[in-house]
């Protein structure tokens, strides 16, 4: 395996194969072209000398697609069929390589891929076109104006040549400062729906090579023994029994106490070693909450005075104006712990080079967090720390630990020893359940005031939970005025022209450790907002449809006016109110990370015997959809991941402890649970906005929505199998 | 002890204890590292190989066991026809997202397909309900095994 961990790492492979013209940003944000002598930036792209251009990815590929859609906006600028174009992952440099949404921050996350890179990407392909394009001008004498680049071909009239011709005279020139963009008339590849993606092939064939599938020549493969529940501390171990293992190597307290690693020659060693070895804990300080604990505060914290006035309403008025209500709704809501369990186990691989540099294989989601924390940990300067981005198998949020949890417990593994061998970290099954970062529990009490005519005269809405930015470096930029934004949104920013709204949130005290999960906030405050519009209705006596489009009608508002389309289109493409017999459809519409979707869902069955979720109907809004089949897989996923979890998941605590402990009992969605799903794409001139994420928040709803409509029980809590419906 | 194995067409002397299953074998001894490793317990199906033609999971199958049989791999299987079909589809539909379970998906559809050449919506469903996806690609899996079947037929 090549490691092309730094600039000189690659510079060092460009100049092997000769000329080679690079095109990336300044740390300023100017764009910088270069050959690759006098190059001083990491670049966006790169063309060897042969013509071979390659597209450096910021993103990783979890399985979101940026693998493609990064490459199809260099090679839409250049003028490249996409075969044309490689991909490689980029090392790790928060100075070019940030997501421009998080600062100076390399990473992934809140479905920014596409958002940040659109114009960025596209600027650097266009920059290389205009350069090639000058090259030839020189070189064939002719005006500029009249050469084109189309499927890697140069053109002038009667002359042309592969791009490679111009490879080493367009190196030489400067980049333009605004080179520029194709018009989206111009469009080949941005769009279209035959492009397909660039790791299929190798992702069905065996070849994609994940960190899981690092081999680095003498390493160890190290497990940690953890404690039953999280904050219990190692004093001190018996490795007699491991010892028994063939392959054992030793074991060794961390420096930080929070486990024991257990070092093998492989992983089913490691594993058997592992449980073989007793560990002396010191449990005083160790959590100590039962789930029901949890929701017994959460409970009690709805009914108590908010601790924030989150939209600065006047209560008092506001529920005041419900009290004197026509018509009162009202339900309270409980959403479980859940984990991500991604379908690669976290796992990450550390060596020191002879030059006594760091290098991290990691499927890293924000490279930013462990190349900082490797300068504390091996007191190097951050150009001595190298990342090498592998695929990920997955992470729906858990690989984006603000504290590079997995990464540093690596590291810490790794410096107890004397570094001669390279450790593969490797998690089990097992330890993602229970030792996870978890969605935290969260509470909805939702409160509406209707007149006799219908319409809502107050909503007041009570959310309490668990915050996940407090208490992390996204503090300062994420929670305002103590109000965690990621608690609450979908509530307060919600498109709907809902009147005399109050918004009240109280945290509730740390019960484990949580952290964002697909759509974070959006994956309860989506559930409450969605189903109460249909409770609402109900009782206004209207059509659910026809009562979400009376709340998005403001014309001049773009907001609502896009909530309204998807809400359209999905009611066209669902059959709406068209079912038969037997069947029942429930709907939601949702907006999150800059995109709308709506979703309709059909099921047959009934709660008691058993319901069968027939088919699910979607329509998203997310701006230009760089990749529509990529967006379509996004949804089909986002749907999936949030039917999936509110059927029949849950993380409970016994004393601290999680109870689950592997699929049996965390049952992933299977292919039989949903027959169909249908995504339709608005049609959009606006940038893109994310796709990852907004699938999932209607999702989960509209299913609610079915099973009221075909039994009259909303299912206010969930996992849904364990409060009165049962699944085919 | 040290035993033979039969895999992907080849002979191969491995040193293992009894009891260890076949998925680390194949991973850390042969680095053959298409098969994947999810849960170990034989319910996500990520570590699906063929034994004899047949899916089985390499999580709980053990070494001793398998020293007579013909076990192949993700790496090897597109050799096949049904295989190569299989693959075909995969990448017509672009059924993968993060591809991790994919090597398991795809050594079960072969192992369907060898058996019943033409299933119909609910006979993949029942025959995939093991092989678990988190990426929640079945939708494409469904209708991958279907395009293969299709191949084949042509
Ligand atoms: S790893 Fe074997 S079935 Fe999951
Ligand atoms: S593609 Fe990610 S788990 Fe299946």
């Amino acid at each position: 395996m090549t490691i092309n961990t730094s600039r000189r790492g690659f510079l060092k492979g460009a100049a092997a194969a000769g000329a080679v013209l690079l095109v990336g940003a300044r740390p300023d944000g100017a764009l910088a072209a270069a050959s690759s002598e006098t190059a001083q930036f990491n670049p966006f792209v790169k063309i060897d000398a042969d013509g071979t251009v390659t597209a450096i990815v910021k993103h990783f590929e979890k399985g979101q697609g940026p693998a493609t859609g990064l490459p199809t906006l260099i090679a839409e600028e250049i003028g490249l069929t996409m075969d044309q174009i490689e991909y490689e992952f980029a090392p790790s440099d928060p100075n070019v390589y940030n997501n421009l949404l998080f600062g100076p921050f390399q990473g992934t996350g809140g479905s920014t891929a596409m958002a940040n890179s659109w114009l960025q990407y596209r600027q650097a392909g266009a920059a290389a076109r205009e350069m090639l394009i000058n090259a030839a001008a020189q070189s064939w004498g002719v005006d500029a104006s009249g050469i084109t680049i189309e499927e890697g071909i140069v053109k002038a009239g009667d002359k042309s040549a592969p791009i490679a011709e111009f490879v080493a005279a367009a190196a030489q020139l400067e980049a333009p400062a605004e080179p520029r963009l194709k018009d989206p008339s111009e469009f080949r590849l941005i769009g279209n729906a035959a492009v397909r993606r660039k790791d299929s092939a190798i992702k069905g064939n065996g070849q994609a090579m994940y960190a899981m599938d690092v081999h680095l020549p003498n390493q160890m493969v190290a497990m940690i023994k953890r404690p039953e529940s999280k904050g219990g501390i190692a004093l001190g171990f018996d490795d007699s029994a491991s010892k028994e293992v063939k392959g054992y190597i030793s074991a060794a307290v961390l420096p930080n106490q929070a486990g024991v690693a257990v070092y093998a020659e492989n992983t089913w060693a490691a594993i058997q070693a592992r449980d073989a070895l007793a560990v002396d804990w010191d449990m005083s300080g160790a959590e100590t909450r039962d789930s029901d604990q949890i929701r017994s505060e959460i409970m009690a914290a709805l009914d108590a005075e908010p601790t924030y006035n989150v939209n600065k309403a006047d209560i008092g008025a506001v529920s005041a104006a419900i009290d004197g209500a026509d018509k009162v709704v009202e339900k309270t809501f409980y959403f479980p712990l859940l984990a991500h369990a991604p379908m690669e186990p976290l796992n990450c691989t550390i060596e020191q080079t002879a030059e006594g540099d760091i290098v991290l294989h990691d499927g890293a989601q924000m490279p930013t967090g462990p190349h900082m924390a490797y300068q504390q940990i091996f007191q190097l300067p951050p150009e001595k720390i190298h990342i090498k981005t592998m695929l990920a198998g997955g992470s729906f949020g858990r690989r984006a630990t603000p504290d590079a949890d997995y990464q540093v417990e690596a590291a810490l593994a790794f410096v107890v020893t004397d570094r001669s061998r390279p450790v593969k970290l490797v998690w089990t099954r097992e330890d993602d359940i229970r030792s996870g970062y978890y969605r935290p529990a969260f509470g909805h009490k939702v409160r509406v005031g209707l007149d006799t005519d219908g319409n809502i005269v107050g909503w007041q809405h009570q959310i309490a939970g668990q915050s996940v930015i407090k208490g992390t470096a996204f503090e300062a930029v994420l929670v305002h005025d103590g109000v965690d934004h990621s608690s609450v949104e979908g509530v307060t920013d919600s498109p709907y022209a809902i009147p005399g709204m109050a918004v009240g949130l109280t945290d509730t005290p740390k019960a484990t450790t949580v952290l964002w999960w697909r759509s974070v906030g959006h994956t309860h405050t989506a559930y409450a907002m969605e189903t109460m519009m249909d409770l609402v209705a109900e009782a206004a006596g209207r059509d659910p449809v026809e009562f979400r489009l009376a709340h998005l009608s403001d014309s001049t508002n773009p907001d609502q006016q896009r909530k309204a389309a998807v809400l359209k289109l999905a009611v066209e493409k669902a059959g709406w109110g068209n079912v038969p017999t037997g069947r029942s459809q429930g709907i939601a519409v949702h907006k999150s990370f800059g995109s709308y979707a709506a979703e309709v869902v059909e099921i047959s069955g009934d709660p008691e015997n058993g319901i069968k979720i027939e088919k699910v109907t979607c329509a998203v809004d997310c701006g230009i959809a760089v990749n529509p089949d990529v967006v379509k897989a996004q949804m089909e996923g986002g749907i999936g991941y949030g039917i999936g979890h509110v059927m029949r998941d849950q993380i409970t605590l016994t004393s601290g402890a999680v109870d689950q402990s592997n699929f049996p009992d965390y049952e992933p969605l299977r292919i039989s649970d949903i027959a169909a799903i249908d995504v339709h794409i608005v049609p959009s001139a606006e940038a893109p906005t994310g796709v990852g994420e907004p699938g999932t928040p209607p999702s989960a709803p509209a299913l609610a929505n079915a099973i009221h409509a075909m039994s009259g029980v909303l299912v206010a809590e969930h996992p849904m199998a364990e409060n009165g419906v049962s699944f085919a | 002890m040290s035993l033979t194995l039969k895999l992907n067409g080849q002979t191969h002397s491995v040193d293992a204890e009894p009891g260890t299953p076949l998925l680390w074998v194949i991973r850390d001894e042969l680095k053959l590292t298409g098969t994947k490793f999810g849960c170990g317990v034989a319910s996500c199906g990520a570590c699906t190989v063929h034994l004899n033609g047949e899916p089985v999971r390499s999580c709980q199958t053990y070494i001793e066991d398998v020293e007579d049989a013909e076990i192949t791999t993700i790496e090897a299987v597109g050799d096949d026809k049904i295989g190569a079909a299989v693959q075909q589809a995969w990448v017509e539909l672009d059924v993968v997202q993060c591809g991790y379970c994919q090597s398991g998906q795809v050594m079960s559809a072969v192992g369907l397909l060898s058996e019943n050449p033409k299933p119909s919506a609910e006979e993949i469903d029942e025959y995939m309900y093991g092989n678990a996806c988190r990426c929640a690609t079945y939708q494409r899996i469904r209708a991958g095994v279907q395009r293969a079947s299709e191949i084949l037929e042509a």
